[in-house]
This record gives C-alpha cells, structure tokens and sequence, in this order.
C-alpha cells in the first residue's frame, strides 16, 4: 500500500520528538465527558483564563478565606441532561444534589444556592412545575434553599427543554481540610455504594438501553453522609470526591495527578448491581466510568478507615459502602485495578463522550 | 462487534423472548434461534438470540480440563 | 460472557502453569518463540484485561489478528459513511464502535458535530424503527461485523423487505473470517504456529470451519471462549498441539460452539449475502472474505441506491494499524503507541475502536 499526505495534515508540536494529530476545529460532544478531552478543551482554550482565575482549581469546589478566618466553598454547576425527567429524579433534583455535593466534598455544609433557569419557548408549564417541585424537594433533603437566581427564556430549538445552572456557597467547618492533594501513602480509597446506576438510567430514559430492569439514578445530596464521615474520620478523611461524569475513574485520575500519586484498586471489590453489570457487558462500557450522581469517593488513613466505613454503612445512602483500593505510593502518578487473575492494569482517564447530556 | 452475554429465557412470544441477563431484561429476537426453550441459556447479540447455550458443556468444559491432567498423569509428567 | 463454573483461582492458578511447561516444550519444537495468533476484537480485549499475555511468559509471543472488523473496515468505506451522514434527509445508523473511527477527513463523531445525522444502535432492528419513524429521510445501516453479526443483519434486511420499507437500505461491509486466517498464512510475513479462533464467530460457523486451514497449513486452531479461564485453556491446547508436532482444530468453547455451527445463522446469512472479495484495511483484498448482497436483494444496497463508489484512500503515514492487524507488530511496538496515537487523539482504527488491539493493550496496559 502506497502513503500519500492525508488532507487534515496539521501537526502541532508540543515538545521536541512529540507530534501531536491536529485538533479538531469545532467542539466535538466528547469535550463534555468529564474525561481526557474535556481536560484539553479547558487547558487549551481556558487555559487563557490563568491560573490566578483558579479555573485549574481541581477540588470540586473553590476555597475563598475570608477576612474572619472562616472559610468558604464556592462552587457552580450546569446541568443540560437529556431527558429532562429520567428514573430516580430529574434536571432540578440534579441541579440541587449536584451543587450541594461539590460543596460537601470540601467539607461544607450549603448556606445556599442560586438558580439560573434558561428555559426553551414551549416548555411545558406542567414539566417546569414539577422540575421546581423536585428541586424545592431537594433543597428540604439537603437541608438548604434558593437564596437568588434568574432565568431566561429563549425561542424554541435554542435549549433543548431547559438548562439550569447552580452555584452554591457554604462554610467548611474549622479544621477540616480536605483536597486530592492531600493523600498519602496507605489510604484507603472508599465508595459509599454501586456504580454506574446514573448512567444507565438515563440511557434507560433515552431508550438506548437495550435491556428493561430497575435502572434509576442514584441522585442524592450528600452532605449529610459527608458530615457522619467527618465526624467518624476526623482528620483522618484526606479527600472527599464527588462522582460524575466519567466515574470512579476520573475522580481517581484526578487525585493521582494532584497527589502524584500511585492510587490502586481492586476490581472485584468495586460494587456494581449485576443489572448494572449486565447492561455494562451488553454494551462494551466500564462500570469504572460510567457517571454517578449520589456517590462519593473518600481517601481515608488506614487507621479511621474501618470507622468510615461503619459510618457510611450506617447511614442510608451508604449501606453498600465499601473499601476499595488504597493509595500504593507517592513516587508515581498513575490509578491501577488488581484484577482477577493478579495482573494489575492502568484505569486511564475515560477519554470522551460515551454518553453525552448525561448531567 | 462479538459482544454476547449469557442470558436465560423467561418468556416467549413467536418470533420474540424475554431472556433475563443478571436481573434485567432484555427483549432478543428468535430468528437466528427458533429452538429456544424456557429456561434455557442463550447467547445475546445485537438484539439477537445467537445460539443456545449447554449447561452440561458447561460442565463438559471442566471434564476436558480434568481429561488432560489424566493425559498429563499417564505420560508420566509432572503434575504441580 | 458465559461463565466457566467452577473456574477456581487453583484451577486458574494450574492453567497458567500448565502453559508456561507447555511453552517451553513448545518452544524446544519450533526452535525458538512460539508465536500464536488471535483474530477477535473480544479477545483482544479479554486478553489484555486480564494480563495473560505477561502470565504465559517470554516462551510465547501472542499477537493479535484482523479480529476487530471495524479496524479492517476500508477507510474509504468510512468515507462513504462521512459522505452518507452527511447528506440532508439521510440517517447513517452504525454500531457504537465505528463513530470515533477515523477516515481520512475526520470520524462520524466529527461530522456529527456539524451536523450530520448519525444513529447508533445496539440492534439492527432499530434502524428499521428509525426508517419508520423518519418516512421522509433515507436510512442508510452501515453493516460491520463478521459472521457473529451477518446473519443478525440479514434478519435486518429480510424484515425490511417483509415491511415493504422503500427508505432502508444496507452499506456492507461484512467479511468473513477464515479466508483472513489463509491469507495471512499464506502470505508468509509471520511465522505462525497457532490460532486461538474467535468464540462467537465459531458460534454460527461452527469449529469445522477451520478444519481446511488446520490441514492444509499444518496449523492448531483451537476455539476459545471469553473467561480468562477459556481464554487460558484454549492456550493450553494449542501449545500442547505444537510441543508434539499436531495440527488439528479443537473446540474449547463447546459450550456454546457446536462443529457444524448454527445452522439457522449461516442459512439467514446466506439466503441474503454472498460471497466476494473485500478489501481488508491493513492487509489489502481478499477474495471471497466479504459479504454483499445477493443479486434479488439489491434494491436494498446503499451502494447502488446512492450510486456510490468507494473512494480509495491512504492511511496516516504515522499509523501502522496494518502491521498490527497483520499480527507483525504488537501495540506497543508501534512507535506512536501512546504518543501521537492515543485513545484521545487516534491515528488509526486500532487504537479508537473497542475492539481494537491497540486500544485493548492501552486501556489494559501492564501497570
């Protein structure tokens, strides 16, 4: 077979002996995946921002010290997800759990949320009723409210139903500090239950699931199991990770690069429905990335680790709670799976969009 | 492409079963696999039942495996 | 995939034993290495993900084969996919896997960006849905797959026909496998002393298939189901086959594989496809490897209804997609291996398919 030039032929260097295949020119739905190429969308074209603007922050939200000493987390979310309404809840109760929970990884309560509604013309009344019903129902189960917010409306085919954005502010508790930079070498890595159920509902909601069970989003807030954490873990909880877009996986990933550590899991300890796993098989898709929206990931010294664990297990959204990995070491930076048979195998950074509108 | 899960039959309605895949569902078509039974194991694929599944080879894979520690043990080679 | 019972960690532990004293005998034999073959995208992948390759040791050198159809698909079909979905009023209903795949002016993710109107589906059957649901449009399944998904297409076809659907129409690009096995072999580029064949392709062909390529090539073949512990003793046979000079085909997925296959499949597959040759990326044409459609089923063929030619068209001069699907390279001996070719950024199909050798051994690679 003879080589000639491919038309797209840009190659960028980023460093010497390293060529890179072009970018592509427009946005493609894979930037929005939580994984790989988001990263790359923001470094690249946020990157501009800088780093003053604190939009490399990687913890889920941002830590503001005020001038009293306390410290506040801030933090904003938008969530475009397709279906509006899926099993287990819909755009608003994501919108509320979502916020609430980047909040509760840092360790804070919420004070309070704003709601900004970008609403398509010929939404239905109804459907907007009952969006707002859920989040005003969130906010009870998250022990928080609206404090302010806006909303837009804009001509038909420009929202696809309603987009909503959420910030929310809350103060982190004195003395707790929690950050994927802080693990060290021995902590254990802990989930408060099974996997993948988010995703697979809203590809039940799409009907893109190929199989009928009981899939339903495990959207949750979370920060009233982060405080029984706390409480149990003291200063032994290092991070607290809440698990979206590209699952256990990027939230791994994540904390390795900021620790630059080695963190080590073992597949067959991660929990996953066999209805889970069976749609997961179907399909070709990794429980590890797959989004979650009631799920949280905590790194937990060995010695309180057991403690946590007891907590999270006593608390509703933690009866299946489990230890799943540990960090190995702090000389390299890399997330591995022990598997079945022994060998270990590098759990990377989902790359794109596996299932876009998933948040 | 060669994605196939076990799965067992749990109803069927002519050319269409409902075979149950670790709890959940999944609707596949007969065409491929109009002997299906009740109860029986099949193979899924593409929305398809690709073959029936034999639970006694199942259990025959094992014999095979126990076969050759036998051929092992008559040629006299080691076993660990 | 169907599980083994009673695969216990001993068991496993006394399969991984078994071959590495096998591969040395195996090893003395042939007078160095002994190199196997295996040609199936779910292979590669259960491979990889459980580290058989690093558990049978240096005796073995297992490549993979052209078993990811995807990756063997022409990229000047891709082409005629972009083309496709490109155009108004036209629906390109394709497998997950072919999306991110490259042609040479960009992938259906791209053109999808822009607009184009692609459909994945898990079934053929629902691009027959989407033909009825969207009367004005034409929709165009793309129909990759090997003879695992050939005869569930050829349903597809079949059902249309019994429908009457005017606006549903097939772009094949089914191959066939044994003919790449021969081809392979005869070509001579890499020594081969066995093939670890595909699970569920031996589902619809049967393990007989391979019996013509066992004797006229003096080469194992062995059938091989998914666990690790299938995947381990199908190893075991083919081994054992060299270190005593056999070469035969057996069946280790019996299961599920019967000798004759299943007959039901292979008469669907036939009563709509026959048999031509196919170009097959990386390796070049082979004759009578791929499907198209008969002659009384044509009103169905995109190619004809579209009046389509596929254009010919070159790989990225950085990509050795070829040698590896060829079994002469292993991923990570491919120089931009995780470099300029990632799952992220592809150069070519292997690395971005799921089923692809490259894409297995990166997302599974040894820690």
């Amino acid at each position: 077979m003879t080589m000639t030039r491919v038309k797209d032929e840009a190659i960028r260097r980023t460093s010497p002996g390293v060529e890179r295949a072009s970018l592509p020119e427009a946005v493609l739905l894979g930037h929005g995946g939580g994984g790989r190429l988001m990263q790359e969308l923001i470094a690249d074209c946020l990157g501009v921002l800088g780093p003053a603007n604190g939009l490399d922050q990687p913890n889920d939200a941002a830590c503001l010290e005020l001038p009293s000493g306390e410290r506040l987390a801030f933090t904003t979310d938008s969530f475009v997800v397709s279906p509006l309404s899926f099993p287990g809840g819909d755009v608003g109760r994501l919108a509320v759990c979502g916020t609430v929970n980047d909040l509760a990884a840092m360790g804070a309560q919420p004070l309070g949320l704003s709601l900004g509604l970008v609403i398509e013309e010929g939404l239905q009344r109804e459907a907007l009723a009952q969006i707002i019903a859920s989040i005003r129902n969130a906010c009870e189960e998250a022990g928080t409210r609206i404090l302010t917010g806006d909303t837009k409306v804009v001509e038909r085919g420009a929202a696809d139903g309603l987009f909503i954005n959420t910030s929310g502010v809350g103060l982190i508790a004195p003395g707790v500090l929690l950050g994927g930079e802080r693990a060290r070498a021995g902590d254990r890595v802990i989930v408060n239950g099974p996997l993948a159920d988010h995703a697979l509902a809203i590809l039940a909601a799409r009907e893109e699931l190929p199989l009928q069970g009981d899939f339903h989003s495990d959207c949750a807030p979370l920060n009233d199991l982060t405080a029984a954490v706390l409480e149990a873990g003291g200063n032994g909880v290092r991070a607290l990770r809440d698990l979206t877009r590209g699952g256990l996986a990027a939230a791994l990933n994540e904390i390795a690069r900021q620790s630059h550590a080695h963190v080590q899991i073992v597949e067959g300890a991660v929990p996953v429905r066999p209805a889970a796993k069976a749609a997961c098989d179907l399909l070709g898709h990794d429980p590890l990335s797959m989004a979650n929206e009631g799920k949280l990931v905590a790194l937990v010294a060995p010695d309180r680790a057991d403690d946590v664990l007891a907590a999270m297990q006593a608390h509703a959204l933690g009866r299946e709670a489990a230890i799943v990995g540990e960090v190995k070491s702090l000389d390299e930076c890399r997330v591995t799976a022990r598997t079945a048979l022994g060998p270990t195998r590098i759990v990377d950074l989902p790359s794109g969009e596996l299932l876009p509108r998933i948040c | 492409m060669c994605l196939a899960v076990p799965g067992r039959v749990e109803s069927i309605e002519e050319s269409t079963a409902v075979v149950d895949v670790g709890g959940a569902t999944v609707r596949v078509r007969l065409d491929l696999c109009p002997d299906a039974t009740t109860g029986e194991w099949v193979l899924v694929h593409a929305g398809f039942a690709l073959e029936r599944v034999d639970e006694e080879y199942a259990r025959e894979t094992l014999a095979l495996f126990a076969e050759m520690d036998a051929l092992k043990a008559g040629l006299g080679e080691e076993t660990p | 995939m169907t599980p083994l019972p009673g695969a216990s960690p001993e068991m496993l532990e006394q399969l991984v034993a078994d071959c590495r004293r096998l591969a040395d005998r195996a090893a003395e034999r042939v007078g160095g290495r002994v190199h196997l073959m295996e040609v199936c995208g779910t292979h590669s992948h259960a491979i990889a993900r459980a580290g058989i390759r690093d558990l049978l040791g240096d005796a073995v050198r297992l490549v993979s084969g052209p078993g990811c159809p995807v990756c063997v698909t022409d990229a000047g079909q891709i082409d005629l996919c972009l083309d496709l979905a490109e155009r108004p009023h036209t629906i390109l209903a394709t497998f997950g896997d072919m999306v991110r795949v490259p042609g040479s002016r960009g992938s259906l993710a791209e053109v999808r960006a822009r607009g184009g109107r692609v459909k994945v589906v898990y079934s053929p059957l629902e691009a027959l849905a989407a033909a009825q649901q969207a009367p004005d449009s034409e929709v165009v399944m793309v129909g990759v797959g090997f003879e695992t998904t050939a005869p569930t297409i050829a349903c597809l076809v079949r059902e249309a026909d019994r429908l009457g659907l005017r606006n549903l129409s097939l772009l094949s690009a089914h191959k066939t496998v044994p003919p790449a096995l021969r081809a392979l072999l005869a070509a001579e580029e890499v020594s081969l002393h066995g093939f670890l064949c595909p699970g569920h392709v031996s589902v619809v062909i049967g393990s007989n298939a391979y019996r013509s390529i066992a004797n006229d090539y003096r080469t194992p073949c062995v059938v091989a189901g998914f666990e690790p512990a299938d995947i381990l003793l199908a190893i075991r046979m083919l081994l054992q086959q060299v270190a005593e000079g056999e070469a035969k085909v057996e069946n280790a997925y019996r299961r599920a594989v019967a000798p004759e296959g299943n007959r039901h499949a292979v008469e669907a597959m036939y009563s709509v496809f026959a048999v031509g040759e196919a170009s097959w990326r990386g390796i070049g044409v082979i004759p009578k490897s791929g499907l198209r459609l008969r002659d009384e089923w044509s009103a169905f063929d995109a190619m004809a209804r579209f009046a389509l030619t596929a254009p010919e068209v070159q790989d990225h001069p950085a990509c050795h997609c070829g040698e590896v699907l060829r079994g002469a390279r292993l991923p990570a001996e491919c120089p931009a291996f995780g470099r300029a070719c990632t799952p992220a950024r592809p150069l070519g199909p292997c690395m971005v398919s799921s089923e692809g050798a490259c894409a297995a051994e990166h997302r599974y690679r040894a820690a």
